[in-house]
C-alpha cells in the first residue's frame, strides 16, 4: 500500500492503495464512482474510457501508479458540464444510446476527440471511436451525433 | 439543435444511461456481497470419479450437486440442463461447483485447488445423435420431381455466433428471512424466478426478481441467467449472505450459450424456369443440452423457404446433441440460418438456369392469401414489392448491379428479401404464455403500467408507455412504466421472439382503451388485460401445420461492398434497408433497431468467426472474436413503410429480430458479385474468400 496523490473529477485526493491496482478498480470499487464501466478488462472495448490530463485512457489497463499527480476525469465528473450537455443532447437527438453500457465511454472518447479536433470529419470520428465497441447501434447514430455536437459547438461558440 | 426525428420522444432511461448514473448489476452497492468462483469441467465428456476439496477457511463454502435442495434441473422449454453436473459432465466448461467467500482472490485461489478426477469418455462433436426430429410436407413433391426439367442441389453452412452484449452476465442475490431477492442482467425475470422456485421447491412468494439496468442481451440473457440463478440460489441457502458475481469477458465468451451452427441442404425441382418443389434438410448443432433448441429448429424450418411461395415441399429438421457448449437463443432464433441458405440458394438456382435473379425471385415472392410452408395462410397484406422498389431506389441498385458485373469490377451489391414471424409460434401466445398486463390509475390520476418486459436497450419501456399515453391521449409524463419487479407485475411473458410490441403492446393499448372507458377522475382504477389473439390463427405443434405466427414483419436489405484482391478483404460501402413493421410507434427507436440489427448481421455474415476444436473455442476475447467497429461500417439508411396490423398497437408488429435475419445473405450476394465466386458458408471472411478465389469455381 502506498499513498498516492491525484485529482479525480476536479477533486484533489490522497489515496492509500496498491500502486499496481487498476485505475478502473480504484474508481469503481474503492471510490464507488461507477459511471465508468468494465466491458472486457483488456483494453479492447472502450467502456472504461476516462480522460487523464485531457487524453483518453482505458482505465482497465492503467495501473493507478501511472496517474500519480494527474487529473482524471470520468463521466461522473464530466456530466455536469456545458460540453457534456451538448454531446448528450446530440446523442439523445440521434438515439445514440441504446443499452447504455458503452455510452459513458463513448461520450468520454467523443470529448477527447473534440478537445483535440473540434471540427472532425466523418472519417476522423470513426477512427477516434474505433476503440469503443457498441453492439446495439451499429455506430450509425453515434457518428452522426458526434458530428452534430461538433457542428452545434461551433455555432454556439463552445470552447472544448 | 437540428431535429432528426421530430415525432420521437426521449427514452425514459436515456439521461441516466448517458450520464453514467444508470445502475447495472455491478454498480449496485452491497457491502457484504460474497464472491463466487465457478468450478468447471476441464473435459468434454466423462464421469466424475472424485472431487477433492481443500480445507476451507471459516466463511468459505463449497457448493455442488450434493447441495441441491429439491431438483437438479433448469427448465429451458425442455428440462434437461442440470443446475450442477452430477456424476457426469457433458461439455468443457460445464459448472460442477461453486466456491463462495468474502475475499475475491482467496475464493478464486481455493477453487483452483479443487482436484477433480474424471473417467474420460470419447466426446462427440458431429451430427450423429438427433435429439429433436421434425418433418412436414406441402403439396405434391413427387409430381414436381417427376415433371422437373432441371434439378439443383446445394448445401449451406452457418457458424457459431457470440452475442457480445457489452455488459457480461452478472447477478446479485440476497436473502431476508426465507425470501430471496435477485437483481440480474437478464431478459426474462419470470424465467429466473421459476428456475429458483423449481430447484429449491420453495413457495413462489419467497422469490422476488427485480430488473436493474441491463447492458444488452440479444437472446444471450434469455435462458442462461436461469441456470446461474439456480446455482446461486442453491448457494445462498447455505451461505446466508448476499452473493454477487460478474463474469469476466473470457468466461462469458468461453462458457455461455451461442447461436446454433447449421447445415442446410436444398434440392430444387424446376419446371419452365419456376421452382415447383423443394426438398430441404436442416441440421442444427444443439451442444450438450436440448434446452430451447427444438423451438429454434421450428423457427428455422418455418422460415425454410423464407418469404417465397413454393408449391410443394418436403422438410426435415434435426437438432443434434454434441459435447459442445450448449447453443440457445440469439436474435432471429433459427431463422437467420435458413434465410441465409434459401436466399443464396434461390439466387444460385436462377444463375444456374441463366435467368435474371431479380425476376426469378419476384416470380416466387409470397402474396396475400398464399399457403405458407407449413400450410397456413398469409392473411395480411404483403407490401414487399413497395419495399423492394424503395430499397432499390435508395441504393441505386439497378445501375450498380449492372456496372459491378463488369469483369474487372472489384465491387458488388447484394439484396435480400425476408420475413419474420412475430410472437411465439402458432397459438402459443394464447395457450402457453397467456400474458396479462396490469394498468393502474391512482387517485392522483397518475397512470402506472406493469409489464415483465425488460428494456436491455431496445427502448420498449418507452414504447409501451407511449402506447398507453397515445391511447389515453394524455401527456407522457402522466404515465409511469418501471422496470419489472416480479412482486408487483403480472407475467407478460419473456422479452423475446419480437413479441414485446406486437403482443404486449397490443395488450397495453387494449388496457388503456378500457381505462379510458371507465375513467373517473380522483378514483383508483385497476385494469387487468388478458391476451386474446386473432381467432383465425390455428396451429398444431405436433404436425407443425397451420398458422405459425400471429403476424409477419417483412424487410429488404441491400449491401454494397468493395473487394481488395491482394488481401482478400471486403469492406462494406453502403447499407440500405426497407421494412414493414406494421407501424412504427417511435421512428427513432425502430431505426435504432435497424442500425444495430444490420451491424450484427454484417458481423454474422462476414466477420464473426468462432472456431471450436475438441469442445473448446479458439476465440477467447473480443480481440480475437471480431465484431464490427465504427471503421467497419458506413452510414446506414432505413425506410419504414406503413402496413398496419389489425392485432397490433396502432398497427405495430415486431422489429427487433427482423433487422438481423436478412443481412448475411445480402452481404454474401454482394461479395459473390465482387469476387465472382459462389458463397455457401458464413462468415465469408478473408480466409474463406481466399480459398474460394484460389480454389473455387464461379
Amino acid at each position: 500500500m502506498e499513498k498516492i496523490k491525484l485529482v479525480i473529477n476536479h477533486q484533489p485526493m490522497e489515496l492509500e492503495v496498491d500502486p499496481s491496482e487498476r485505475l478502473l478498480d480504484v474508481l469503481r470499487k474503492e471510490l464507488l464512482i461507477t459511471g465508468t464501466k468494465e466491458g472486457c478488462g483488456e483494453g479492447s472495448c472502450g467502456a472504461c474510457t476516462v480522460l487523464v490530463d485531457g487524453v483518453s485512457y482505458a482505465s482497465c489497463l492503467t495501473p493507478i501508479a501511472n496517474v500519480i499527480g494527474k487529473e482524471v476525469l470520468t463521466i461522473d465528473g464530466f456530466n455536469q458540464t456545458e460540453q457534456y450537455r451538448l454531446i448528450a443532447d446530440a446523442f439523445s437527438e440521434l438515439g445514440a444510446s441504446q443499452c447504455g453500457f458503452c455510452t459513458p465511454g463513448m461520450i468520454m472518447s467523443t470529448y477527447a476527440l473534440l478537445l483535440k479536433n473540434p471540427h472532425p470529419t466523418e472519417e476522423e470520428v470513426r477512427l477516434a471511436l474505433s476503440g469503443n465497441l457498441c453492439r446495439c447501434t451499429g455506430y450509425n447514430a453515434i457518428i452522426k451525433a458526434v458530428l452534430l455536437a461538433a457542428e452545434e459547438g461551433k455555432e454556439r461558440g463552445i470552447k472544448w | 439543435m437540428k431535429k432528426f426525428f421530430p415525432n420521437s420522444t426521449n427514452k425514459i432511461d436515456n439521461e441516466e444511461k448517458m450520464a453514467g448514473q444508470a445502475l447495472f448489476t455491478d454498480d449496485l452497492v452491497c457491502k457484504d456481497a460474497q464472491f463466487v468462483a465457478f468450478v468447471r469441467s476441464t473435459i468434454s465428456k466423462g464421469k466424475i470419479l472424485k472431487i477433492e476439496v481443500p480445507t476451507l477457511p471459516d466463511g468459505y463454502f463449497f457448493i455442488s450437486a450434493k447441495d441441491i435442495v429439491k431438483e437438479n434441473v433448469v427448465n429451458i422449454i425442455v428440462s434437461d440442463w442440470p443446475v450442477f453436473a452430477d456424476g457426469v459432465v457433458n461439455y468443457y466448461g460445464e459448472t460442477i461447483a461453486l466456491v463462495v467467500g468474502p475475499d475475491k482472490e482467496l475464493t478464486i485461489d481455493l477453487a483452483k485447488k479443487i482436484v477433480i478426477t474424471y473417467e474420460e469418455e470419447t466426446p462427440n462433436f458431429a451430427f450423429v445423435e438427433s435429439s429433436v426430429h421434425k418433418h412436414f410436407a406441402k403439396g405434391d413433391l413427387k409430381k414436381a420431381q417427376e415433371e422437373a426439367d432441371f434439378t439443383y442441389t446445394e448445401t449451406f453452412h452457418t457458424g457459431l455466433q457470440e452475442h457480445v452484449y457489452l455488459e457480461t452476465q452478472a447477478m446479485l442475490m440476497w436473502m431476508e428471512g426465507d425470501k430471496i431477492t435477485v437483481k440480474a442482467s437478464m431478459q426474462c425475470p419470470f424465467y429466473v424466478k421459476n428456475a429458483i422456485v423449481r430447484t429449491l421447491g420453495c413457495h413462489p412468494d419467497n422469490v422476488r426478481v427485480i430488473q436493474p439496468a441491463v447492458g444488452g442481451a440479444f437472446g444471450g440473457k434469455e435462458h442462461y441467467p436461469s441456470i446461474l440463478a439456480a446455482q446461486l440460489a442453491t448457494a445462498i441457502v447455505k451461505v446466508k449472505k448476499p452473493i454477487r458475481f460478474v463474469f469476466d469477458r473470457m468466461e462469458d465468451i468461453a462458457y455461455t450459450t451461442k447461436r446454433h451452427p447449421s447445415e442446410t441442404t436444398y434440392t430444387a425441382y424446376v419446371k419452365n424456369q419456376h421452382i415447383t418443389g423443394v426438398k430441404a434438410t436442416v441440421k442444427l448443432n444443439g451442444g450438450a443440452y436440448i434446452g430451447c433448441s427444438g423451438v429454434v429448429l421450428s423457427r428455422a424450418l418455418i422460415a425454410v423457404v423464407d418469404c417465397y411461395t413454393i408449391s410443394s415441399l418436403d422438410v426435415t429438421g434435426d437438432v443434434y446433441l454434441t459435447n459442445n457448449v450448449p447453443t440457445a437463443a440469439f436474435r432471429g432464433f433459427g431463422s437467420p440460418q435458413t434465410i441465409f441458405a434459401f436466399e443464396m440458394f434461390i439466387n444460385h438456382v436462377a444463375q444456374a438456369i441463366h435467368v435474371d435473379p431479380l425476376k426469378f425471385c419476384l416470380a416466387h415472392l409470397a402474396k396475400k392469401g398464399d399457403i405458407t410452408a407449413v400450410n397456413g395462410k398469409f392473411h395480411d397484406d404483403i407490401i414487399m414489392p413497395q419495399l423492394i422498389e424503395k430499397a432499390m431506389q435508395m441504393s441505386d441498385y439497378k445501375r450498380k448491379i449492372k456496372e459491378y458485373s463488369q469483369p474487372h469490377s472489384n465491387r458488388g451489391i447484394g439484396m435480400s428479401w425476408f420475413l419474420h414471424g412475430c410472437g411465439f409460434t402458432g397459438s402459443g401466445e394464447s395457450t402457453i404464455i397467456n400474458a396479462h398486463v396490469k394498468l393502474v390509475k391512482e387517485e392522483d390520476d397518475t397512470i402506472h403500467l406493469y409489464t415483465s418486459q425488460v428494456d436491455f436497450g431496445q427502448g420498449n419501456r418507452t414504447t409501451l408507455k407511449k402506447i398507453v399515453s397515445n391511447t389515453l391521449n394524455c401527456p407522457e409524463e402522466q404515465v409511469f412504466h418501471e422496470p419489472p419487479d416480479t412482486d408487483h407485475t403480472l407475467n407478460t411473458g419473456p422479452t423475446a421472439a419480437s413479441r414485446t410490441i406486437i403482443i404486449v403492446g397490443y395488450l397495453c393499448e387494449k388496457a388503456a382503451q378500457h381505462l379510458k372507458e371507465q375513467w373517473v377522475s380522483g378514483k383508483r382504477i385497476e385494469i387487468i388485460e388478458p391476451y386474446v389473439g386473432p381467432s383465425y390463427i390455428h396451429w398444431d405443434e405436433a404436425s407443425m401445420q397451420g398458422d405459425a405466427y400471429p403476424g409477419y414483419a417483412w424487410g429488404v436489405n441491400v449491401v454494397e461492398v468493395s473487394y481488395d484482391p491482394l488481401t482478400y478483404q471486403t469492406h462494406v460501402e453502403g447499407l440500405w434497408s426497407a421494412y414493414d413493421v406494421g407501424h412504427a410507434i417511435d421512428e427513432r427507436i425502430v431505426v435504432g433497431q435497424s442500425d444495430g440489427g444490420v451491424a450484427q448481421g454484417i458481423g454474422y455474415g462476414m466477420l464473426e468467426c468462432m472456431d471450436i476444436k475438441d469442445g473448446k473455442f479458439y476465440q477467447k476475447t473480443i480481440s480475437d472474436y471480431i465484431i464490427p467497429t465504427s471503421m467497419d461500417l458506413p452510414y446506414m439508411e432505413t425506410a419504414l413503410i406503413d402496413n398496419p396490423f389489425a392485432y397490433g398497437a396502432s398497427g405495430a408488429k415486431g422489429a427487433g429480430e427482423l433487422t438481423f435475419v436478412g443481412v448475411a445473405p445480402a452481404v454474401c450476394l454482394a461479395i459473390e458479385q465482387a469476387i465472382k465466386r459462389k458463397i455457401n458458408k458464413i462468415p465469408a471472411n478473408p480466409e474463406y474468400i481466399m480459398e474460394l478465389v484460389e480454389n473455387g469455381k464461379d
